[in-house]
Order: C-alpha cells, then sequence, then structure tokens
C-alpha cells in the first residue's frame, strides 16, 4: 500500500482541528487509513544517511506517514486525505467539479499525429487556470506526480505526466512520434540542448531518470510533445522541457498526460486537476482542452462527470447484515464523497441513486458503494451474525495435547480401571484410608470396592500383571480420579489426572524428573528457585507411598501439583513387584 | 587409610590442628588428606577450617646453586690458591652466567682482587648461599634478611600453602556409612535397602535432558487450527498444487493484469513449465470480459486484457487460488452452502528478513452461501479468532482487489498493550463470484492470515 507523507501541523489546519496522535489514528483507522510513522524531515535525512545523533525534536516539523489504500489515488496527496476526511467528518460538503465555459473556438488544442500509435498512442490535456501556489501546495503538487508515477502509472509505463506554465507556450499543441536525432530541447534542470538520442545516453547514469529509459528506448520513433512555435514540452516519459517549467509564480499550469492506457490516463488527469482546482481562484473549476487526433475523431478532456449507479437499498442492508433507512443511506454515502439520493423502485422498495464523482474511480460495482456505507456506518457497529459451531472441551484438548507429549518423550499409554479395591488405595501404598474416597455399597469383587482417589494403584497393578515383560517399561496414564467435594450437588467431582512409571533395573528417578521438567517446558512454565510464585521448583517431600529421601514434590506457581519418587519397596511388594519404580502424579 | 586416621584420631582428640603436620607426622600425602577433608566435610562428619601459610621454594636457579654450589664459590675455587690466574682463562673455565655472577658477587664479599689478573684476597670461603638454599629445600625457617637477600637474587619465590584444621562435625561417626546414589535391584533382592543412607538429591537443578522426539511446533499449531476448522463446520481443501497459474492465482479473483502484485519482483513466475496448457474457455472469455467493460453491474477496469499474462505459471502467492478453483467447481453444479478452509504454503518473491518470509503458510476460510452478510463476516472471525485466544477485535477498512467491503483485522495485543494486525479479509467481489456462474444472491465472506505470524 501507497505511504504518503504530509506534514502534520499543515495536515491539522486543512482539516481545521488539532488531533492527539491516538485520536488521529483512531480517526484514520474508521475511515480506512493508517497512521504508518511519525518522524521529523530531518530523522528522515539522518536515517538515509545513517546517521546516529539525535535532533532537537522540537524544532522539527512533525511528519505523519499515512498508509492509504492502493486503489484511492485521491488520497495521494495531503489535499486529498484532508478533503476526504473534512467530508467524513461532516465538515465540508463534497465539492462540485466543474469544466470552465470556454466556446470550442477558442479551446486549448492538442493535435495528435498518427505515428503515435506505435510507441504511446493516448494523451489526455487540462489546464488549471489562476492558481496560487505556496510553497507547500507546490511541493505537494510535485510530490503527488511521483505518487502517481510510481502507482497508477506502474513507474511511467502505462502514463506519465507532464506539467507546463502555460503562460510561456503557445498552443495549439500537438503529440508526435519523431526519430530521436530529430528532437532537440534543453530539458528540465540542464542548460544546454540535447538530441533526444544524446538525451538517452546521458540520462543513463542519472539514478532517478535511467530506470524510465527502457520504455522508449528501442522504439525507433520517441513520443514528443509539441507547441505552435516548435518549443518541447516532453520527452514522454522520459523528461520535461526547461522552457515551460513550473515555478512557485506559475498562474496557469497545462497538465498532459501520454499514455498507453487510456482509462489509466483519465483516472490520472481527473485526480490532479480535481485535487489541485481547490487553489484555483474559482475553486473547482478546471479548463478543458480538446485533443484531436488526426483522422477527425476529438475529445474534450478532463471528463468530470459523475458515473451514475442505481444500487438497492436491500442488496446494501442484506449485504452488510443492517437495516438501515434511504436517508441513513444517503447521508452515509455523502461522508464518503459519493453523491447519493434515493429514489423509488416499486413494490416500496428504494433505489439509492449514486453519482459516482471524477475523484472515486474505484468505485466499479454496486459492492463498492455497499462497502462505503459500512464504512461510514462503522465496521464496528455492524451486529455481528454466530455462525452454528461446537467447541471443544477444554479440559480433553489440553488432556490429548499433554498424553501425545509423553507419548513422544517415550512412554506408552495405559488405560486402567476406575474402580479398584479400597486396601490398593491406602494400605497397599502405605497410607491411612483416604476420607474424600467415593465407596461402593455393592460391589461384586473386592476389586471393585471404591473409586480411585490416584491413578498409582492402577499404573502399580500394570508393572505387577506383566512381571515378564522385558525391562525397562516406561509407561504413563492421563484419566479421572473422583474425590468427595461438598461443592457439587452429588458430593463427590471428578479431577483430571497424570501418571508416569519407569520401571527398570536402576530407579530411573532422572527420566522421570526430565518428564516433570518437559511437561513444565510445553505448558510454558519456567523453572524457578524454591519459594518464587512465577514457574515451578522441585522440593523433598515426604510421602509415604515414597522411599524416605529418594522423593520430590512439585510446586507450580505456589500450588502443590504432584509428587515423584521412588515407590516404597514395601508399596513394590504389595503389588507383587521385585522391580523397582517411580510414580508421578500430577 | 588417611579417612580412617581423621576419624579415628577425632574419636579421641578435640582437632587436628594442622593437615600438613598430621600429614607429615603419618607419611601421608598432603593432597590425598585434603580430598579426604574435603570429602567428609560435605557429609559434615568433620568441620574443616582453611588454614594458610606463606612458604619458600627454590627458583630453577636456586635449585641449581643448592646443588652445585653459588657462583662465587665456584669462582673463587676456580682461582688458584697461590698467584693469579689471567681474567680470560678465568672466564674459560666457568659457565658464563656463574662467570658474570660469581665476579661481581665475589668481588663484592673482597674474596678475590679483580683486575686483569685475578687472585684471591682470602685463602677460605664458606658458601653460605647454597647453605641457605638446601634449609629452604628442606622446609627450615629463615630470617628475615636472609630471606631478603635471596628473594633479591631470585633464588627463592613464596608460594602459599593451603591446610586445613579439623574438629568433629554434626554428622560425626568413628566410621563413614558410604552414601547410595540410587537404588538397585540388587538393592531389593538383598533387602539391604533398609540400611541404606542415600546421598541427597540436588533439586536446584533440573532433570536430565529428555530423550525422546519432537513434533514441529508450527505443525503443532497447524494441528490446533485445522481442529478449529473441522469444529465450526468447515472442510479441507486440497492445496497440494503449488505451481498455479496467473489465471486461477489472479485474473479469476478480478486482480487486474497491471497490479503490482503480479510484477516478478512480488511473484515467483516460473520457467518451466512456463505457461498453463489448458483453461476452461468459455469461463476465461467472461473473466476477460469483466475486467475489460465489467458487466454484472461492473464498469470493469477499462483496460486491454492479455491471455498470455493469463497463462503465466508461478508459484502461487495464495491458497486464495485454490478456493477460485473450488468456487467455480461449485458454480457447476445446484448451488450447495459450503464451508472450506486450506493452511498451507505460499510464495512471495521477498527476500527473507525478521518481518518478510519468501514462503509461508497461509490459513484461509471461506463461508459461502446465499445471504450472507458482512455481520456474518465478524460474527465467524470473532468465534475463529476467539479460539485462538483473541476475543478483543477490531476491524479496519481495506484494500482487496478481489473482496469489497475488506476488512482487515485487528486484536488487542495485551503483551504489547496495542492493536496489532492479524489478518485479512472480506466479501468476495461479485465480479468474481458472478463470472463463475455463482446465483447472483450467493455471497462469499472469506479471511485469511499467516500461520507464521
Amino acid at each position: 500500500m501507497p505511504t504518503v507523507s504530509v506534514g502534520r501541523d499543515r495536515l491539522f489546519a486543512a482539516l481545521g482541528k488539532s488531533y492527539t496522535k491516538e485520536e488521529f489514528e483512531d480517526l484514520c483507522f474508521c475511515f480506512g487509513i493508517e497512521l504508518d510513522d511519525v518522524t521529523t524531515e530531518k530523522a528522515i535525512i539522518r536515517k538515509e544517511k545513517h546517521l546516529d545523533e539525535e535532533g532537537d525534536e522540537n524544532d522539527e516539523e512533525v511528519i505523519y506517514k499515512i498508509e492509504v489504500p492502493a486503489n484511492r489515488y485521491d488520497l495521494l496527496c495531503l489535499e486529498g486525505i484532508a478533503q476526504a476526511l473534512r467530508v467524513f467528518n461532516k465538515q465540508q460538503e463534497i465539492p462540485k467539479y466543474t469544466l470552465s465555459d470556454v466556446s470550442k473556438d477558442s479551446m486549448l488544442q492538442m493535435h495528435v499525429k498518427p505515428e503515435t500509435s506505435s510507441i504511446r498512442p493516448y494523451v489526455v490535456c487540462a489546464v488549471l487556470r489562476d492558481i496560487s501556489f505556496d510553497e507547500a501546495s507546490y511541493n505537494s503538487f510535485i510530490d503527488l506526480q511521483d505518487k502517481l508515477h510510481q502507482n497508477i502509472c506502474r513507474r511511467r509505463t502505462l502514463v506519465a505526466i507532464g506539467t507546463h506554465d502555460l503562460d510561456t507556450l503557445q498552443g495549439p499543441f500537438t503529440y508526435e512520434a519523431l526519430p530521436p536525432s530529430h528532437i532537440n530541447f534543453v530539458p528540465l534542470k540542464q542548460t544546454r540542448d540535447f538530441t533526444a538520442d544524446e538525451l538517452m545516453e546521458f540520462y543513463k547514469s542519472d539514478l532517478k531518470l535511467k530506470k524510465y529509459l527502457h520504455i522508449i528506448e528501442n522504439s525507433p520513433l520517441y513520443p514528443v510533445l509539441y507547441d505552435q512555435n516548435r518549443t518541447v514540452l516532453s520527452l514522454p516519459p522520459i523528461i520535461n522541457g526547461a522552457h515551460s517549467a513550473i515555478t512557485l509564480k506559475t498562474k496557469n499550469v497545462f497538465i498532459e498526460c501520454t499514455a498507453t492506457d487510456l482509462t489509466k490516463a483519465k483516472i490520472v488527469l481527473n485526480t490532479m486537476v480535481t485535487i489541485f482546482s481547490e487553489y484555483c481562484k474559482r475553486k473547482y473549476q478546471v479548463e478543458p482542452v480538446e485533443v484531436v487526433y488526426a483522422d477527425g475523431r476529438s475529445y474534450v478532456y478532463p471528463d468530470l462527470s459523475a458515473y451514475n449507479m442505481e444500487v438497492s437499498l436491500s442488496y446494501i442492508n442484506h449485504t452488510i447484515g443492517v437495516s438501515l433507512e434511504a436517508e441513513e443511506v444517503t447521508s452515509l454515502l455523502n461522508r464518503m464523497q459519493l453523491h447519493a439520493e434515493r429514489s423509488a423502485s416499486g413494490n416500496n422498495q428504494w433505489n439509492i441513486n449514486v453519482l459516482v464523482p471524477p475523484t472515486r474511480s474505484d468505485v466499479l460495482h454496486p459492492c463498492d458503494v455497499m462497502e462505503d456505507v459500512a464504512i461510514a456506518y462503522g465496521y464496528n457497529n455492524i451486529p455481528k451474525r454466530k455462525p452454528a459451531s461446537v467447541k471443544p472441551l477444554a479440559l480433553n484438548e489440553f488432556s490429548d495435547l499433554m498424553r501425545l507429549e509423553i507419548a513422544m518423550n517415550g512412554f506408552t499409554e495405559v488405560l486402567t480401571w476406575i474402580l479398584c479395591s479400597s486396601k490398593e488405595i491406602s494400605t497397599m501404598l502405605n497410607r491411612q484410608t483416604d476420607e474424600s474416597t467415593a465407596v461402593v455399597g455393592n460391589p461384586r469383587t473386592s476389586d471393585f470396592e471404591v473409586v480411585r482417589t490416584t491413578l498409582m494403584p492402577g499404573i502399580l497393578k500394570t508393572i505387577g500383571h506383566n512381571k515378564d515383560h522385558p525391562k525397562p517399561i516406561k509407561i504413563y496414564e492421563v484419566g479421572d480420579v473422583v474425590l468427595l467435594d461438598e461443592k457439587k450437588d452429588v458430593g463427590a467431582s471428578c479431577r483430571r489426572r497424570l501418571a508416569a512409571l519407569y520401571c527398570g533395573a536402576n530407579s530411573g528417578f532422572e527420566l522421570i524428573h526430565c518428564l516433570v521438567d518437559r511437561i513444565m517446558e510445553v505448558i510454558g512454565t519456567p523453572f524457578v528457585p524454591v519459594g518464587d510464585d512465577t514457574g515451578y521448583y522441585i522440593q523433598r517431600s515426604d510421602e509415604p507411598e515414597f522411599l524416605p529421601g529418594r522423593q520430590a514434590s512439585i510446586t507450580h506457581k505456589g500450588k502443590h501439583v504432584g509428587t515423584f519418587g521412588i515407590v516404597h519397596p514395601e508399596v513394590m511388594s504389595s503389588f507383587e513387584q521385585s522391580l523397582k519404580n517411580i510414580s508421578y502424579v500430577d | 587409610m588417611a579417612e580412617e586416621a581423621i576419624l579415628g584420631y577425632l574419636e579421641k582428640n578435640e582437632q587436628i590442628s594442622d593437615s600438613g603436620n598430621f600429614a607429615a607426622e603419618r607419611g601421608f600425602d598432603h593432597n590425598d588428606v585434603v580430598n579426604v577433608i574435603k570429602s567428609l566435610h560435605g557429609f559434615r562428619y568433620i568441620d574443616a577450617q582453611d588454614i594458610k601459610r606463606e612458604t619458600w621454594v627454590l627458583t630453577g636457579e636456586g635449585k641449581k646453586y643448592a646443588a652445585e654450589g653459588s657462583p662465587e664459590v665456584q669462582l673463587f675455587l676456580a682461582v688458584p690458591a697461590e698467584g693469579s690466574i689471567s681474567k680470560d682463562e678465568l672466564q674459560k673455565k666457568l659457565d658464563p652466567a656463574v662467570f658474570k655472577i660469581g665476579c661481581s658477587q665475589a668481588g663484592k664479599n673482597k674474596w678475590v682482587e679483580m683486575g686483569k689478573q685475578v687472585s684471591r684476597k682470602v685463602q677460605n670461603v664458606e658458601d653460605k648461599v647454597k647453605d641457605l638454599l638446601l634449609q629452604v629445600q628442606n622446609g627450615h625457617a629463615l630470617s628475615k634478611e636472609e630471606i631478603s637477600s635471596l628473594k633479591a637474587r631470585k633464588l627463592i619465590v613464596p608460594q602459599t600453602w593451603k591446610g586445613y584444621s579439623v574438629r568433629k562435625g554434626p554428622n560425626y561417626a568413628p566410621k563413614r556409612k558410604k552414601a547410595a546414589t540410587d537404588l538397585t535391584r540388587e538393592n531389593l533382592q538383598k533387602g539391604d535397602w533398609k540400611e541404606l543412607e542415600f546421598k541427597e538429591y540436588n533439586f536446584n537443578a533440573k532433570g536430565q535432558p529428555a530423550e525422546g522426539g519432537h513434533l514441529h511446533p508450527l505443525l503443532k499449531v497447524r494441528k490446533q487450527l485445522k481442529d478449529i476448522f473441522l469444529q465450526m463446520g468447515f472442510e479441507e481443501m486440497p492445496t497440494n498444487n503449488f505451481v498455479e497459474s496467473s489465471f486461477w492465482n489472479f485474473d479469476a479473483l478480478f486482480q487486474p493484469q497491471q497490479h503490482p502484485a503480479r510484477d516478478s519482483h512480488d511473484t515467483f513466475f516460473l520457467e518451466e513449465p512456463s505457461t498453463t496448457r489448458e483453461l476452461p474457455e468459455d469461463y476465461v472469455e467472461r473473466v476477460k470480459r469483466v475486467h475489460e467493460s465489467g458487466g454484472y453491474g461492473s464498469r470493469g477496469y477499462g483496460y486491454e486484457w492479455k491471455r498470455e499474462e493469463a497463462n503465466k505459471n508461478l508459484l502461487r502467492t495464495h491458497t486464495t487460488a485454490v478456493s477460485s478453483r473450488m468456487l467455480k467447481a461449485l458454480a457447476e453444479k445446484p448451488f450447495a452452502p459450503k464451508k472450506y478452509f486450506s493452511i498451507d504454503r505460499v510464495f512471495r518473491n521477498e527476500a527473507v528478513d525478521r518481518t518478510h518470509l519468501a514462503e509461508f503458510h497461509q490459513i484461509e476460510g471461506l463461508v459461502c452461501d446465499r445471504g450472507l452478510t458482512l455481520g456474518d463476516l465478524i460474527g465467524v472471525l470473532h468465534d475463529f479468532f476467539s479460539r485462538l485466544g483473541m476475543s478483543k477485535l477490531r476491524f479496519k477498512p481495506a484494500y482487496n482487489p478481489y473482496t469489497e467491503p475488506s476488512m482487515e483485522i485487528f486484536s488487542y495485543h495485551e503483551g504489547f498493550g496495542k492493536w496489532v494486525e492479524v489478518g485479512n479479509s472480506g466479501m468476495f467481489r461479485p465480479e468474481m463470484l458472478l463470472p463463475m456462474g455463482l446465483p447472483e444472491d450467493v455471497h462469499v465472506i472469506a479471511w485469511g492470515l499467516s500461520l507464521e505470524r
């Protein structure tokens, strides 16, 4: 997207109001442009020269770099942005652009020679009369040409703009295509004359101009514009003549755009004249020029007529998802510089009759009008319609992610019974009976007396039942246990737990420790010193099911979340194992 | 041995005042004693206090003189007891360094008469320097003056000796129990685990590094996004076609042929296969018309559309190229609403830096149905992004050649404390959908973002 640099103070003067940076950012956001950067002229120069020293920012003019949409050529300069925002803020009416009333006989003419068709077939022109530039507006006028050249003109291949001091020239003008050696003139910023082929050679070392040479270089004929006295206006798309150069004092500006794409040439001309007619004595008025082709076809430019579009109100409402009245829509469109009126379309339906001004070449289809209504209404005010969809359970999503991570660390998942015998969660674990155990009233066998309060019996039984399995064994389980819970209507609730176990010729304590570390790493918790509540730390613990001094508790953000250690040999033997192992519960 | 000696000594005595003396008396190497003390101290069997002593050791030169005698004595002995010897001859008899130092020291001591001829002034001399050096070597103390004279001649240098004084520690026992580091199968089989004393774990260190493999983080996120789309009822589009024609990548999307994105410095065009072999001709004709002169209610772009541009092959710049194929296929059947998504690689001709990648994954979602509104788009975006943890969204008007309205999606980043652009969205233009043959009341809302961002 193109970026336009504008002086902040001049912009605020043009907007008739000062904004804080945040207020201005907000306004831009709503309108669909973006305050990209805030800098100063000197800071830009310093950056270009890679200088480090800081200037006194207070003394320098603040520059706003504003990003504008790529199809809004009318926003490529301060004047365009200011006008669009003034209209958007309802501080200004939409300007009405008119052609000055010149009779056909006194109208300036541009005669197009047939040879131009082989190289750059189109030209469009216009005159800005009685314009008064100051330094800022003059610079803006020059910058706008540059911005247009870089964007819509595709680096002058499609369109090239030439602006001239009309008072130094005499019409009618001719647009010709001649062999380079026949063209001879003093180009802008030079003092001697060159033939066109000399000039092409000369500019090969010009950093700015050399990139445009290829456009005509290999053509036997070069496009060139003359006035009645054979004064060269320009050698498009390369350079203008020095003779007709515009200055701060220029009163009458002649603008010509030569092109390979007529549509874009018209857009470029319209953009130039509409924006800068603001500085003419007769505001928003442009003097037309007649372009006459050798075959007798003749056209008057610029074409400032508005494009008429009928858009149905229901299309606008139904596409945005709102129900606006016709009057609301027309006033919203006015804020986007589109003239709009309602008109009846029968069946009690309204149409919106939109006049697209010459500044708004981006409006191609009713959908563009609809978008402008949405922007003026405010994207963020449109009621949202939620689609039908489902959401997964966060707990299960998290469990599934954990299960994958642990499996990737070389542990095999097991799935064990929820029910167990009461001694499996008490005496066999060297523990007292847990008072928060849910107890089955009518167990058929002693294997299903209680609901597990820990995953440990299941995972130990798995090892006990697989004594012949080659060691080491690394297994884990993620599942629910049940604890009595007074906050629940039924008096008990499930808790999601994780247990992992290593069984081999040595304890494998480090392996379980590293699994703890990995789990904390994947959930993004840092390892911290004991007592620090921003991460997790590990301390000695003293649980009966683990061997004393061979066990540790895990504290996560200040909360005890689990224990790991070497399973107490007495517990191991209760579960019929002659091997040692470690369990860890989260 | 040393350990037993230390623990045994402390059983009867209050302290070992000097580990150096203790080692020397019992014929232990002092370094071995120090290691044992450090280890016992670590387990708090004993308390050890550092002691330091400054001692002197011989330099290379000093060692030489201790063995061979001082240079002045060597010189003296080279001079005959009677008569004299010429200086030149004397020099030949001695090592040059010995001669030089010997001359000056013997002269200073007034032992010899120096001149062209050298003769003794006294008949007997004592080699005091050698004696002193030998005393230093044997660890005897010297007087201050003696030390400084040897030091001045660089024959001795100071050396710090470190040792310990030792008392009983809180865990003192006459015999050390070896702390076990791990419980082994053997301990369990023998049943000696009950007697084992374990070395304490250091929980200030992390565990050993994990040996398992890991999935790529980006693809883990891709899986989560895929799950989100599936939960929202979206169907995955087949995006396994990196090579695409300009037609499907740009033209079908109503992106004009002079658009900057179609420049070679934004897009990777292919040299081989350079052009596409076939396109649906009747559809191409409708696309050409809508670009050139509009239709379907549009003004068009008003330029001359070139088939050669559309035929150019490229590496797709967005997965929307696939969306345009899918929507065209949808238009060929009786209309049925669809929700599509894809997450796959796209390519841009960018110089890779901190904020640019030449290839990345585009995430795209689209809904195609009758009567969809901008409100539906905003709703679906809220639903989608809230599942990614972004519930605070706002939308900025933007420009995209193939969507109208177009909205940039901003999310409030709590960490940065500001609004951050997270994606782009819009409703596909009628100029894109109608030439495909989709019914006029069918709207398509779509959004895209990058997986890498």
